[in-house]
């Protein structure tokens, strides 16, 4: 508790590689909410003891098929309501998780806790620069109010950039 | 869908071994009374053998060896007509192949593929299988009807005696909730499978009956198929409210009307106008308190992996709540040996949230001290929408973890 300021929280945790479970990576993070205006994320600060996985070639093999696509991906409810997806949207589909957590981080307090629901749409955008850029219609759950959010977000990606979450 | 209703009918007489080769069915415009006046002497031409589907008019199924004589009388009166099936034989070919395909792997509770995800009507009609296949074990009871009149079935699962002590399980009352329906169905299979073979599960039966009510919001479930996958409350209308439903798991007579529900009907935690408001909810009341000696309830919900005991209202500690520890401790124990999958576990207040009017308070401030709620899978990954290979891994871990519960429950009378 910090009087004035906000409720400060120091975490200890493991980070899991998604898609490889032996895969792990400690982790401490200091978390501040800030009192009052719930309009501002909290702050994080955090280390990583260790290394994250390097993965560029997948990263790679997935820019380059989109860009090689002839029209513009499209895409609805991914996973399908049976919890399906098909492997070509499971990169689509980690790319929203990447973009939904900064879309959770900037809007959590410490009385809500966010997961991405389900992609209702997905629309690339054509760009003229090396860039990949996604339209997302995404919904969030939120857990303590039990409320299904719609959101939108656009996306931009590159392998050697990262991700960037424009709106 | 005009078209099925008339097949339907035609596919029975089909079984029966009728064949209509090189029948065809044609549209009749009869643009006056004398011609109608006409088809009804067709009909009565019994050698010419003709089928009107809908007196007097169209559509007629002709019979091949009258098709000549027919389109004759028909075009030399003027009476405009066009075909609508060419071969009869041929269409009812194939939609018999369609439908037996469907069909194939679901005619038995050997074959209904616990693997996948269902509709009401496949769940429903698999339950009347699994009676049939153990009608000494299970029979099905109706304990209500819901909001929209759909039935509310449980399956009872005795073998014999006289208002034994009982252990009820419910699982899909939050209808969004897929991987716990799919649980249910699993776990009805296991217990008639399981009794006979399993000593535990034998042992339970043989002085215990089990209650299971698989489909606890079938009016939201058919709303999570038809209209939308994240609809969780039942789809009761509010008066003075275009919002509809009402969470089924706040309408509750345990703290009811606190912080933790909404008296906001566009919630998804509104709490109803008043406890036990939910035909869905009262139906299990009045069947808890019909009963009289209901000695645990089992509350299946996900998503969260944990396994939670009273109370969800107040922050007070259960009376019993160190017995319940322990039972949760074991049980979250041999659920992780199984995947590996870890559970967290203690009282819903504790745990989850504060949340008022939720079963399990009612079910335990009622005298049913073993009262659990589980959060199936997963953490957030997937969420509601767990894939369906994970049914059957979720079912078999949660399934030990149940009978954990069933067993402490035999073994402790009160």
């Amino acid at each position: 508790d910090i009087d004035g300021v906000g409720h400060k929280y120091h975490l200890e945790l493991v980070l899991e590689d998604v898609l490889d479970k032996d895969s792990t990576v400690n982790c401490t993070a200091e978390i501040l909410y800030h009192l009052g205006n719930k309009n501002i994320a909290p702050d994080v600060q955090f280390t990583i003891e260790g290394e994250l996985k390097n993965t560029d070639e997948a990263d790679n093999i997935f820019y380059n098929r989109i860009k090689s696509l002839e029209k513009e991906l499209v895409a609805e409810n991914i996973p399908d309501n049976h919890g399906n997806i098909s492997p070509e949207m499971e990169p689509v589909r980690l790319l929203a998780w990447v973009a939904s957590g900064y879309v959770i981080w900037q809007n959590s307090t410490e009385n809500t806790k966010f997961q991405l629901a389900q992609i209702k749409h997905v629309k690339q955008v054509k760009r003229s620069d090396e860039y990949l850029e996604f339209d997302f219609m995404i919904l969030l759950h939120e857990m303590v109010s039990q409320e299904i959010i719609p959101w939108q977000m656009t996306v931009l990606w590159h392998p050697q950039h990262g991700v960037q979450v424009t709106r | 869908m005009k078209i099925l209703l008339v097949f339907t009918s035609l596919v029975a007489a089909a079984c029966s071994e009728q064949l209509f080769v090189g029948d065809q069915v044609l549209r009749i415009t009869a643009s006056n009374e004398e011609q109608i006046a006409l088809l009804r002497a067709l009909d009565e031409q019994t050698e010419l053998q003709v089928d009107f589907w809908r007196h007097p008019t169209s559509p007629l199924r002709v019979p091949f060896p009258s098709l000549q004589a027919v389109q004759t009388l028909l075009e030399s009166n003027g009476i405009s007509y066009s075909v609508m099936i060419e071969d009869l034989q041929k269409l009812l070919d194939e939609e018999k192949k369609a439908m037996a395909k469907s069909r194939r792997t679901e005619r038995s509770t050997s074959t209904f593929d616990f693997a996948s995800y269902h509709t009401m009507d496949e769940i429903y009609d698999w339950m009347d299988t699994l009676v049939a296949d153990h009608p000494n074990l299970v029979s099905k009871l109706q304990i209500g009807q819901s909001y929209e009149n759909r039935s509310l079935y449980v399956l009872k699962f005795s073998t014999g005696g006289s208002n034994r002590s009982g252990i009820w399980l419910d699982t899909g009352i939050h209808s969004r909730e897929w991987i716990t329906q799919a649980t249910g169905a699993w776990t009805a299979n296991k217990i008639a499978e399981e009794y006979g073979q399993d000593p535990s599960v034998t042992a339970i039966l043989d002085s215990m009956d089990i209650f299971l009510e698989i489909i606890a919001n079938p009016d939201g479930f058919a709303y999570t198929h038809s209209s939308n996958r994240m609809w969780r409350k039942t789809r009761s209308i509010n008066a003075g409210s275009h919002c509809v439903g009402v969470d089924p798991n706040r309408n509750w007579d345990a703290g009811f009307g606190g912080s933790g529900s909404s008296s906001n009907p566009c919630s998804e935690t509104y709490r109803g106008p008043y406890a036990h408001s939910e035909r869905e909810v009262k139906a299990i009341v009045d069947f808890i308190l019909g009963h009289g000696n209901v000695k645990s309830v089992i509350s299946i919900h996900s998503y969260s992996q944990m396994l939670l005991y009273p109370y969800g209202y107040k922050t007070a500690p259960a009376p019993d709540h160190q017995e319940l520890n322990e039972v949760a401790k074991k049980a979250v124990s041999d659920l992780a040996v199984v995947y590996g999958t870890k559970y967290t576990y203690g009282s819903i207040v504790d745990t989850i949230y504060l949340a008022d009017g939720t079963t399990i308070d009612w079910t335990y401030n009622n005298g049913v001290k073993y009262s659990f709620t589980f959060e199936l899978r997963d953490t957030g990954c997937y969420g509601f929408i767990l894939p369906s290979t994970q049914i059957i891994p979720t079912a078999t871990e949660t399934w030990a973890a149940v009978l954990d519960i069933m067993v402490h429950v035999l073994e402790h009378p009160y």
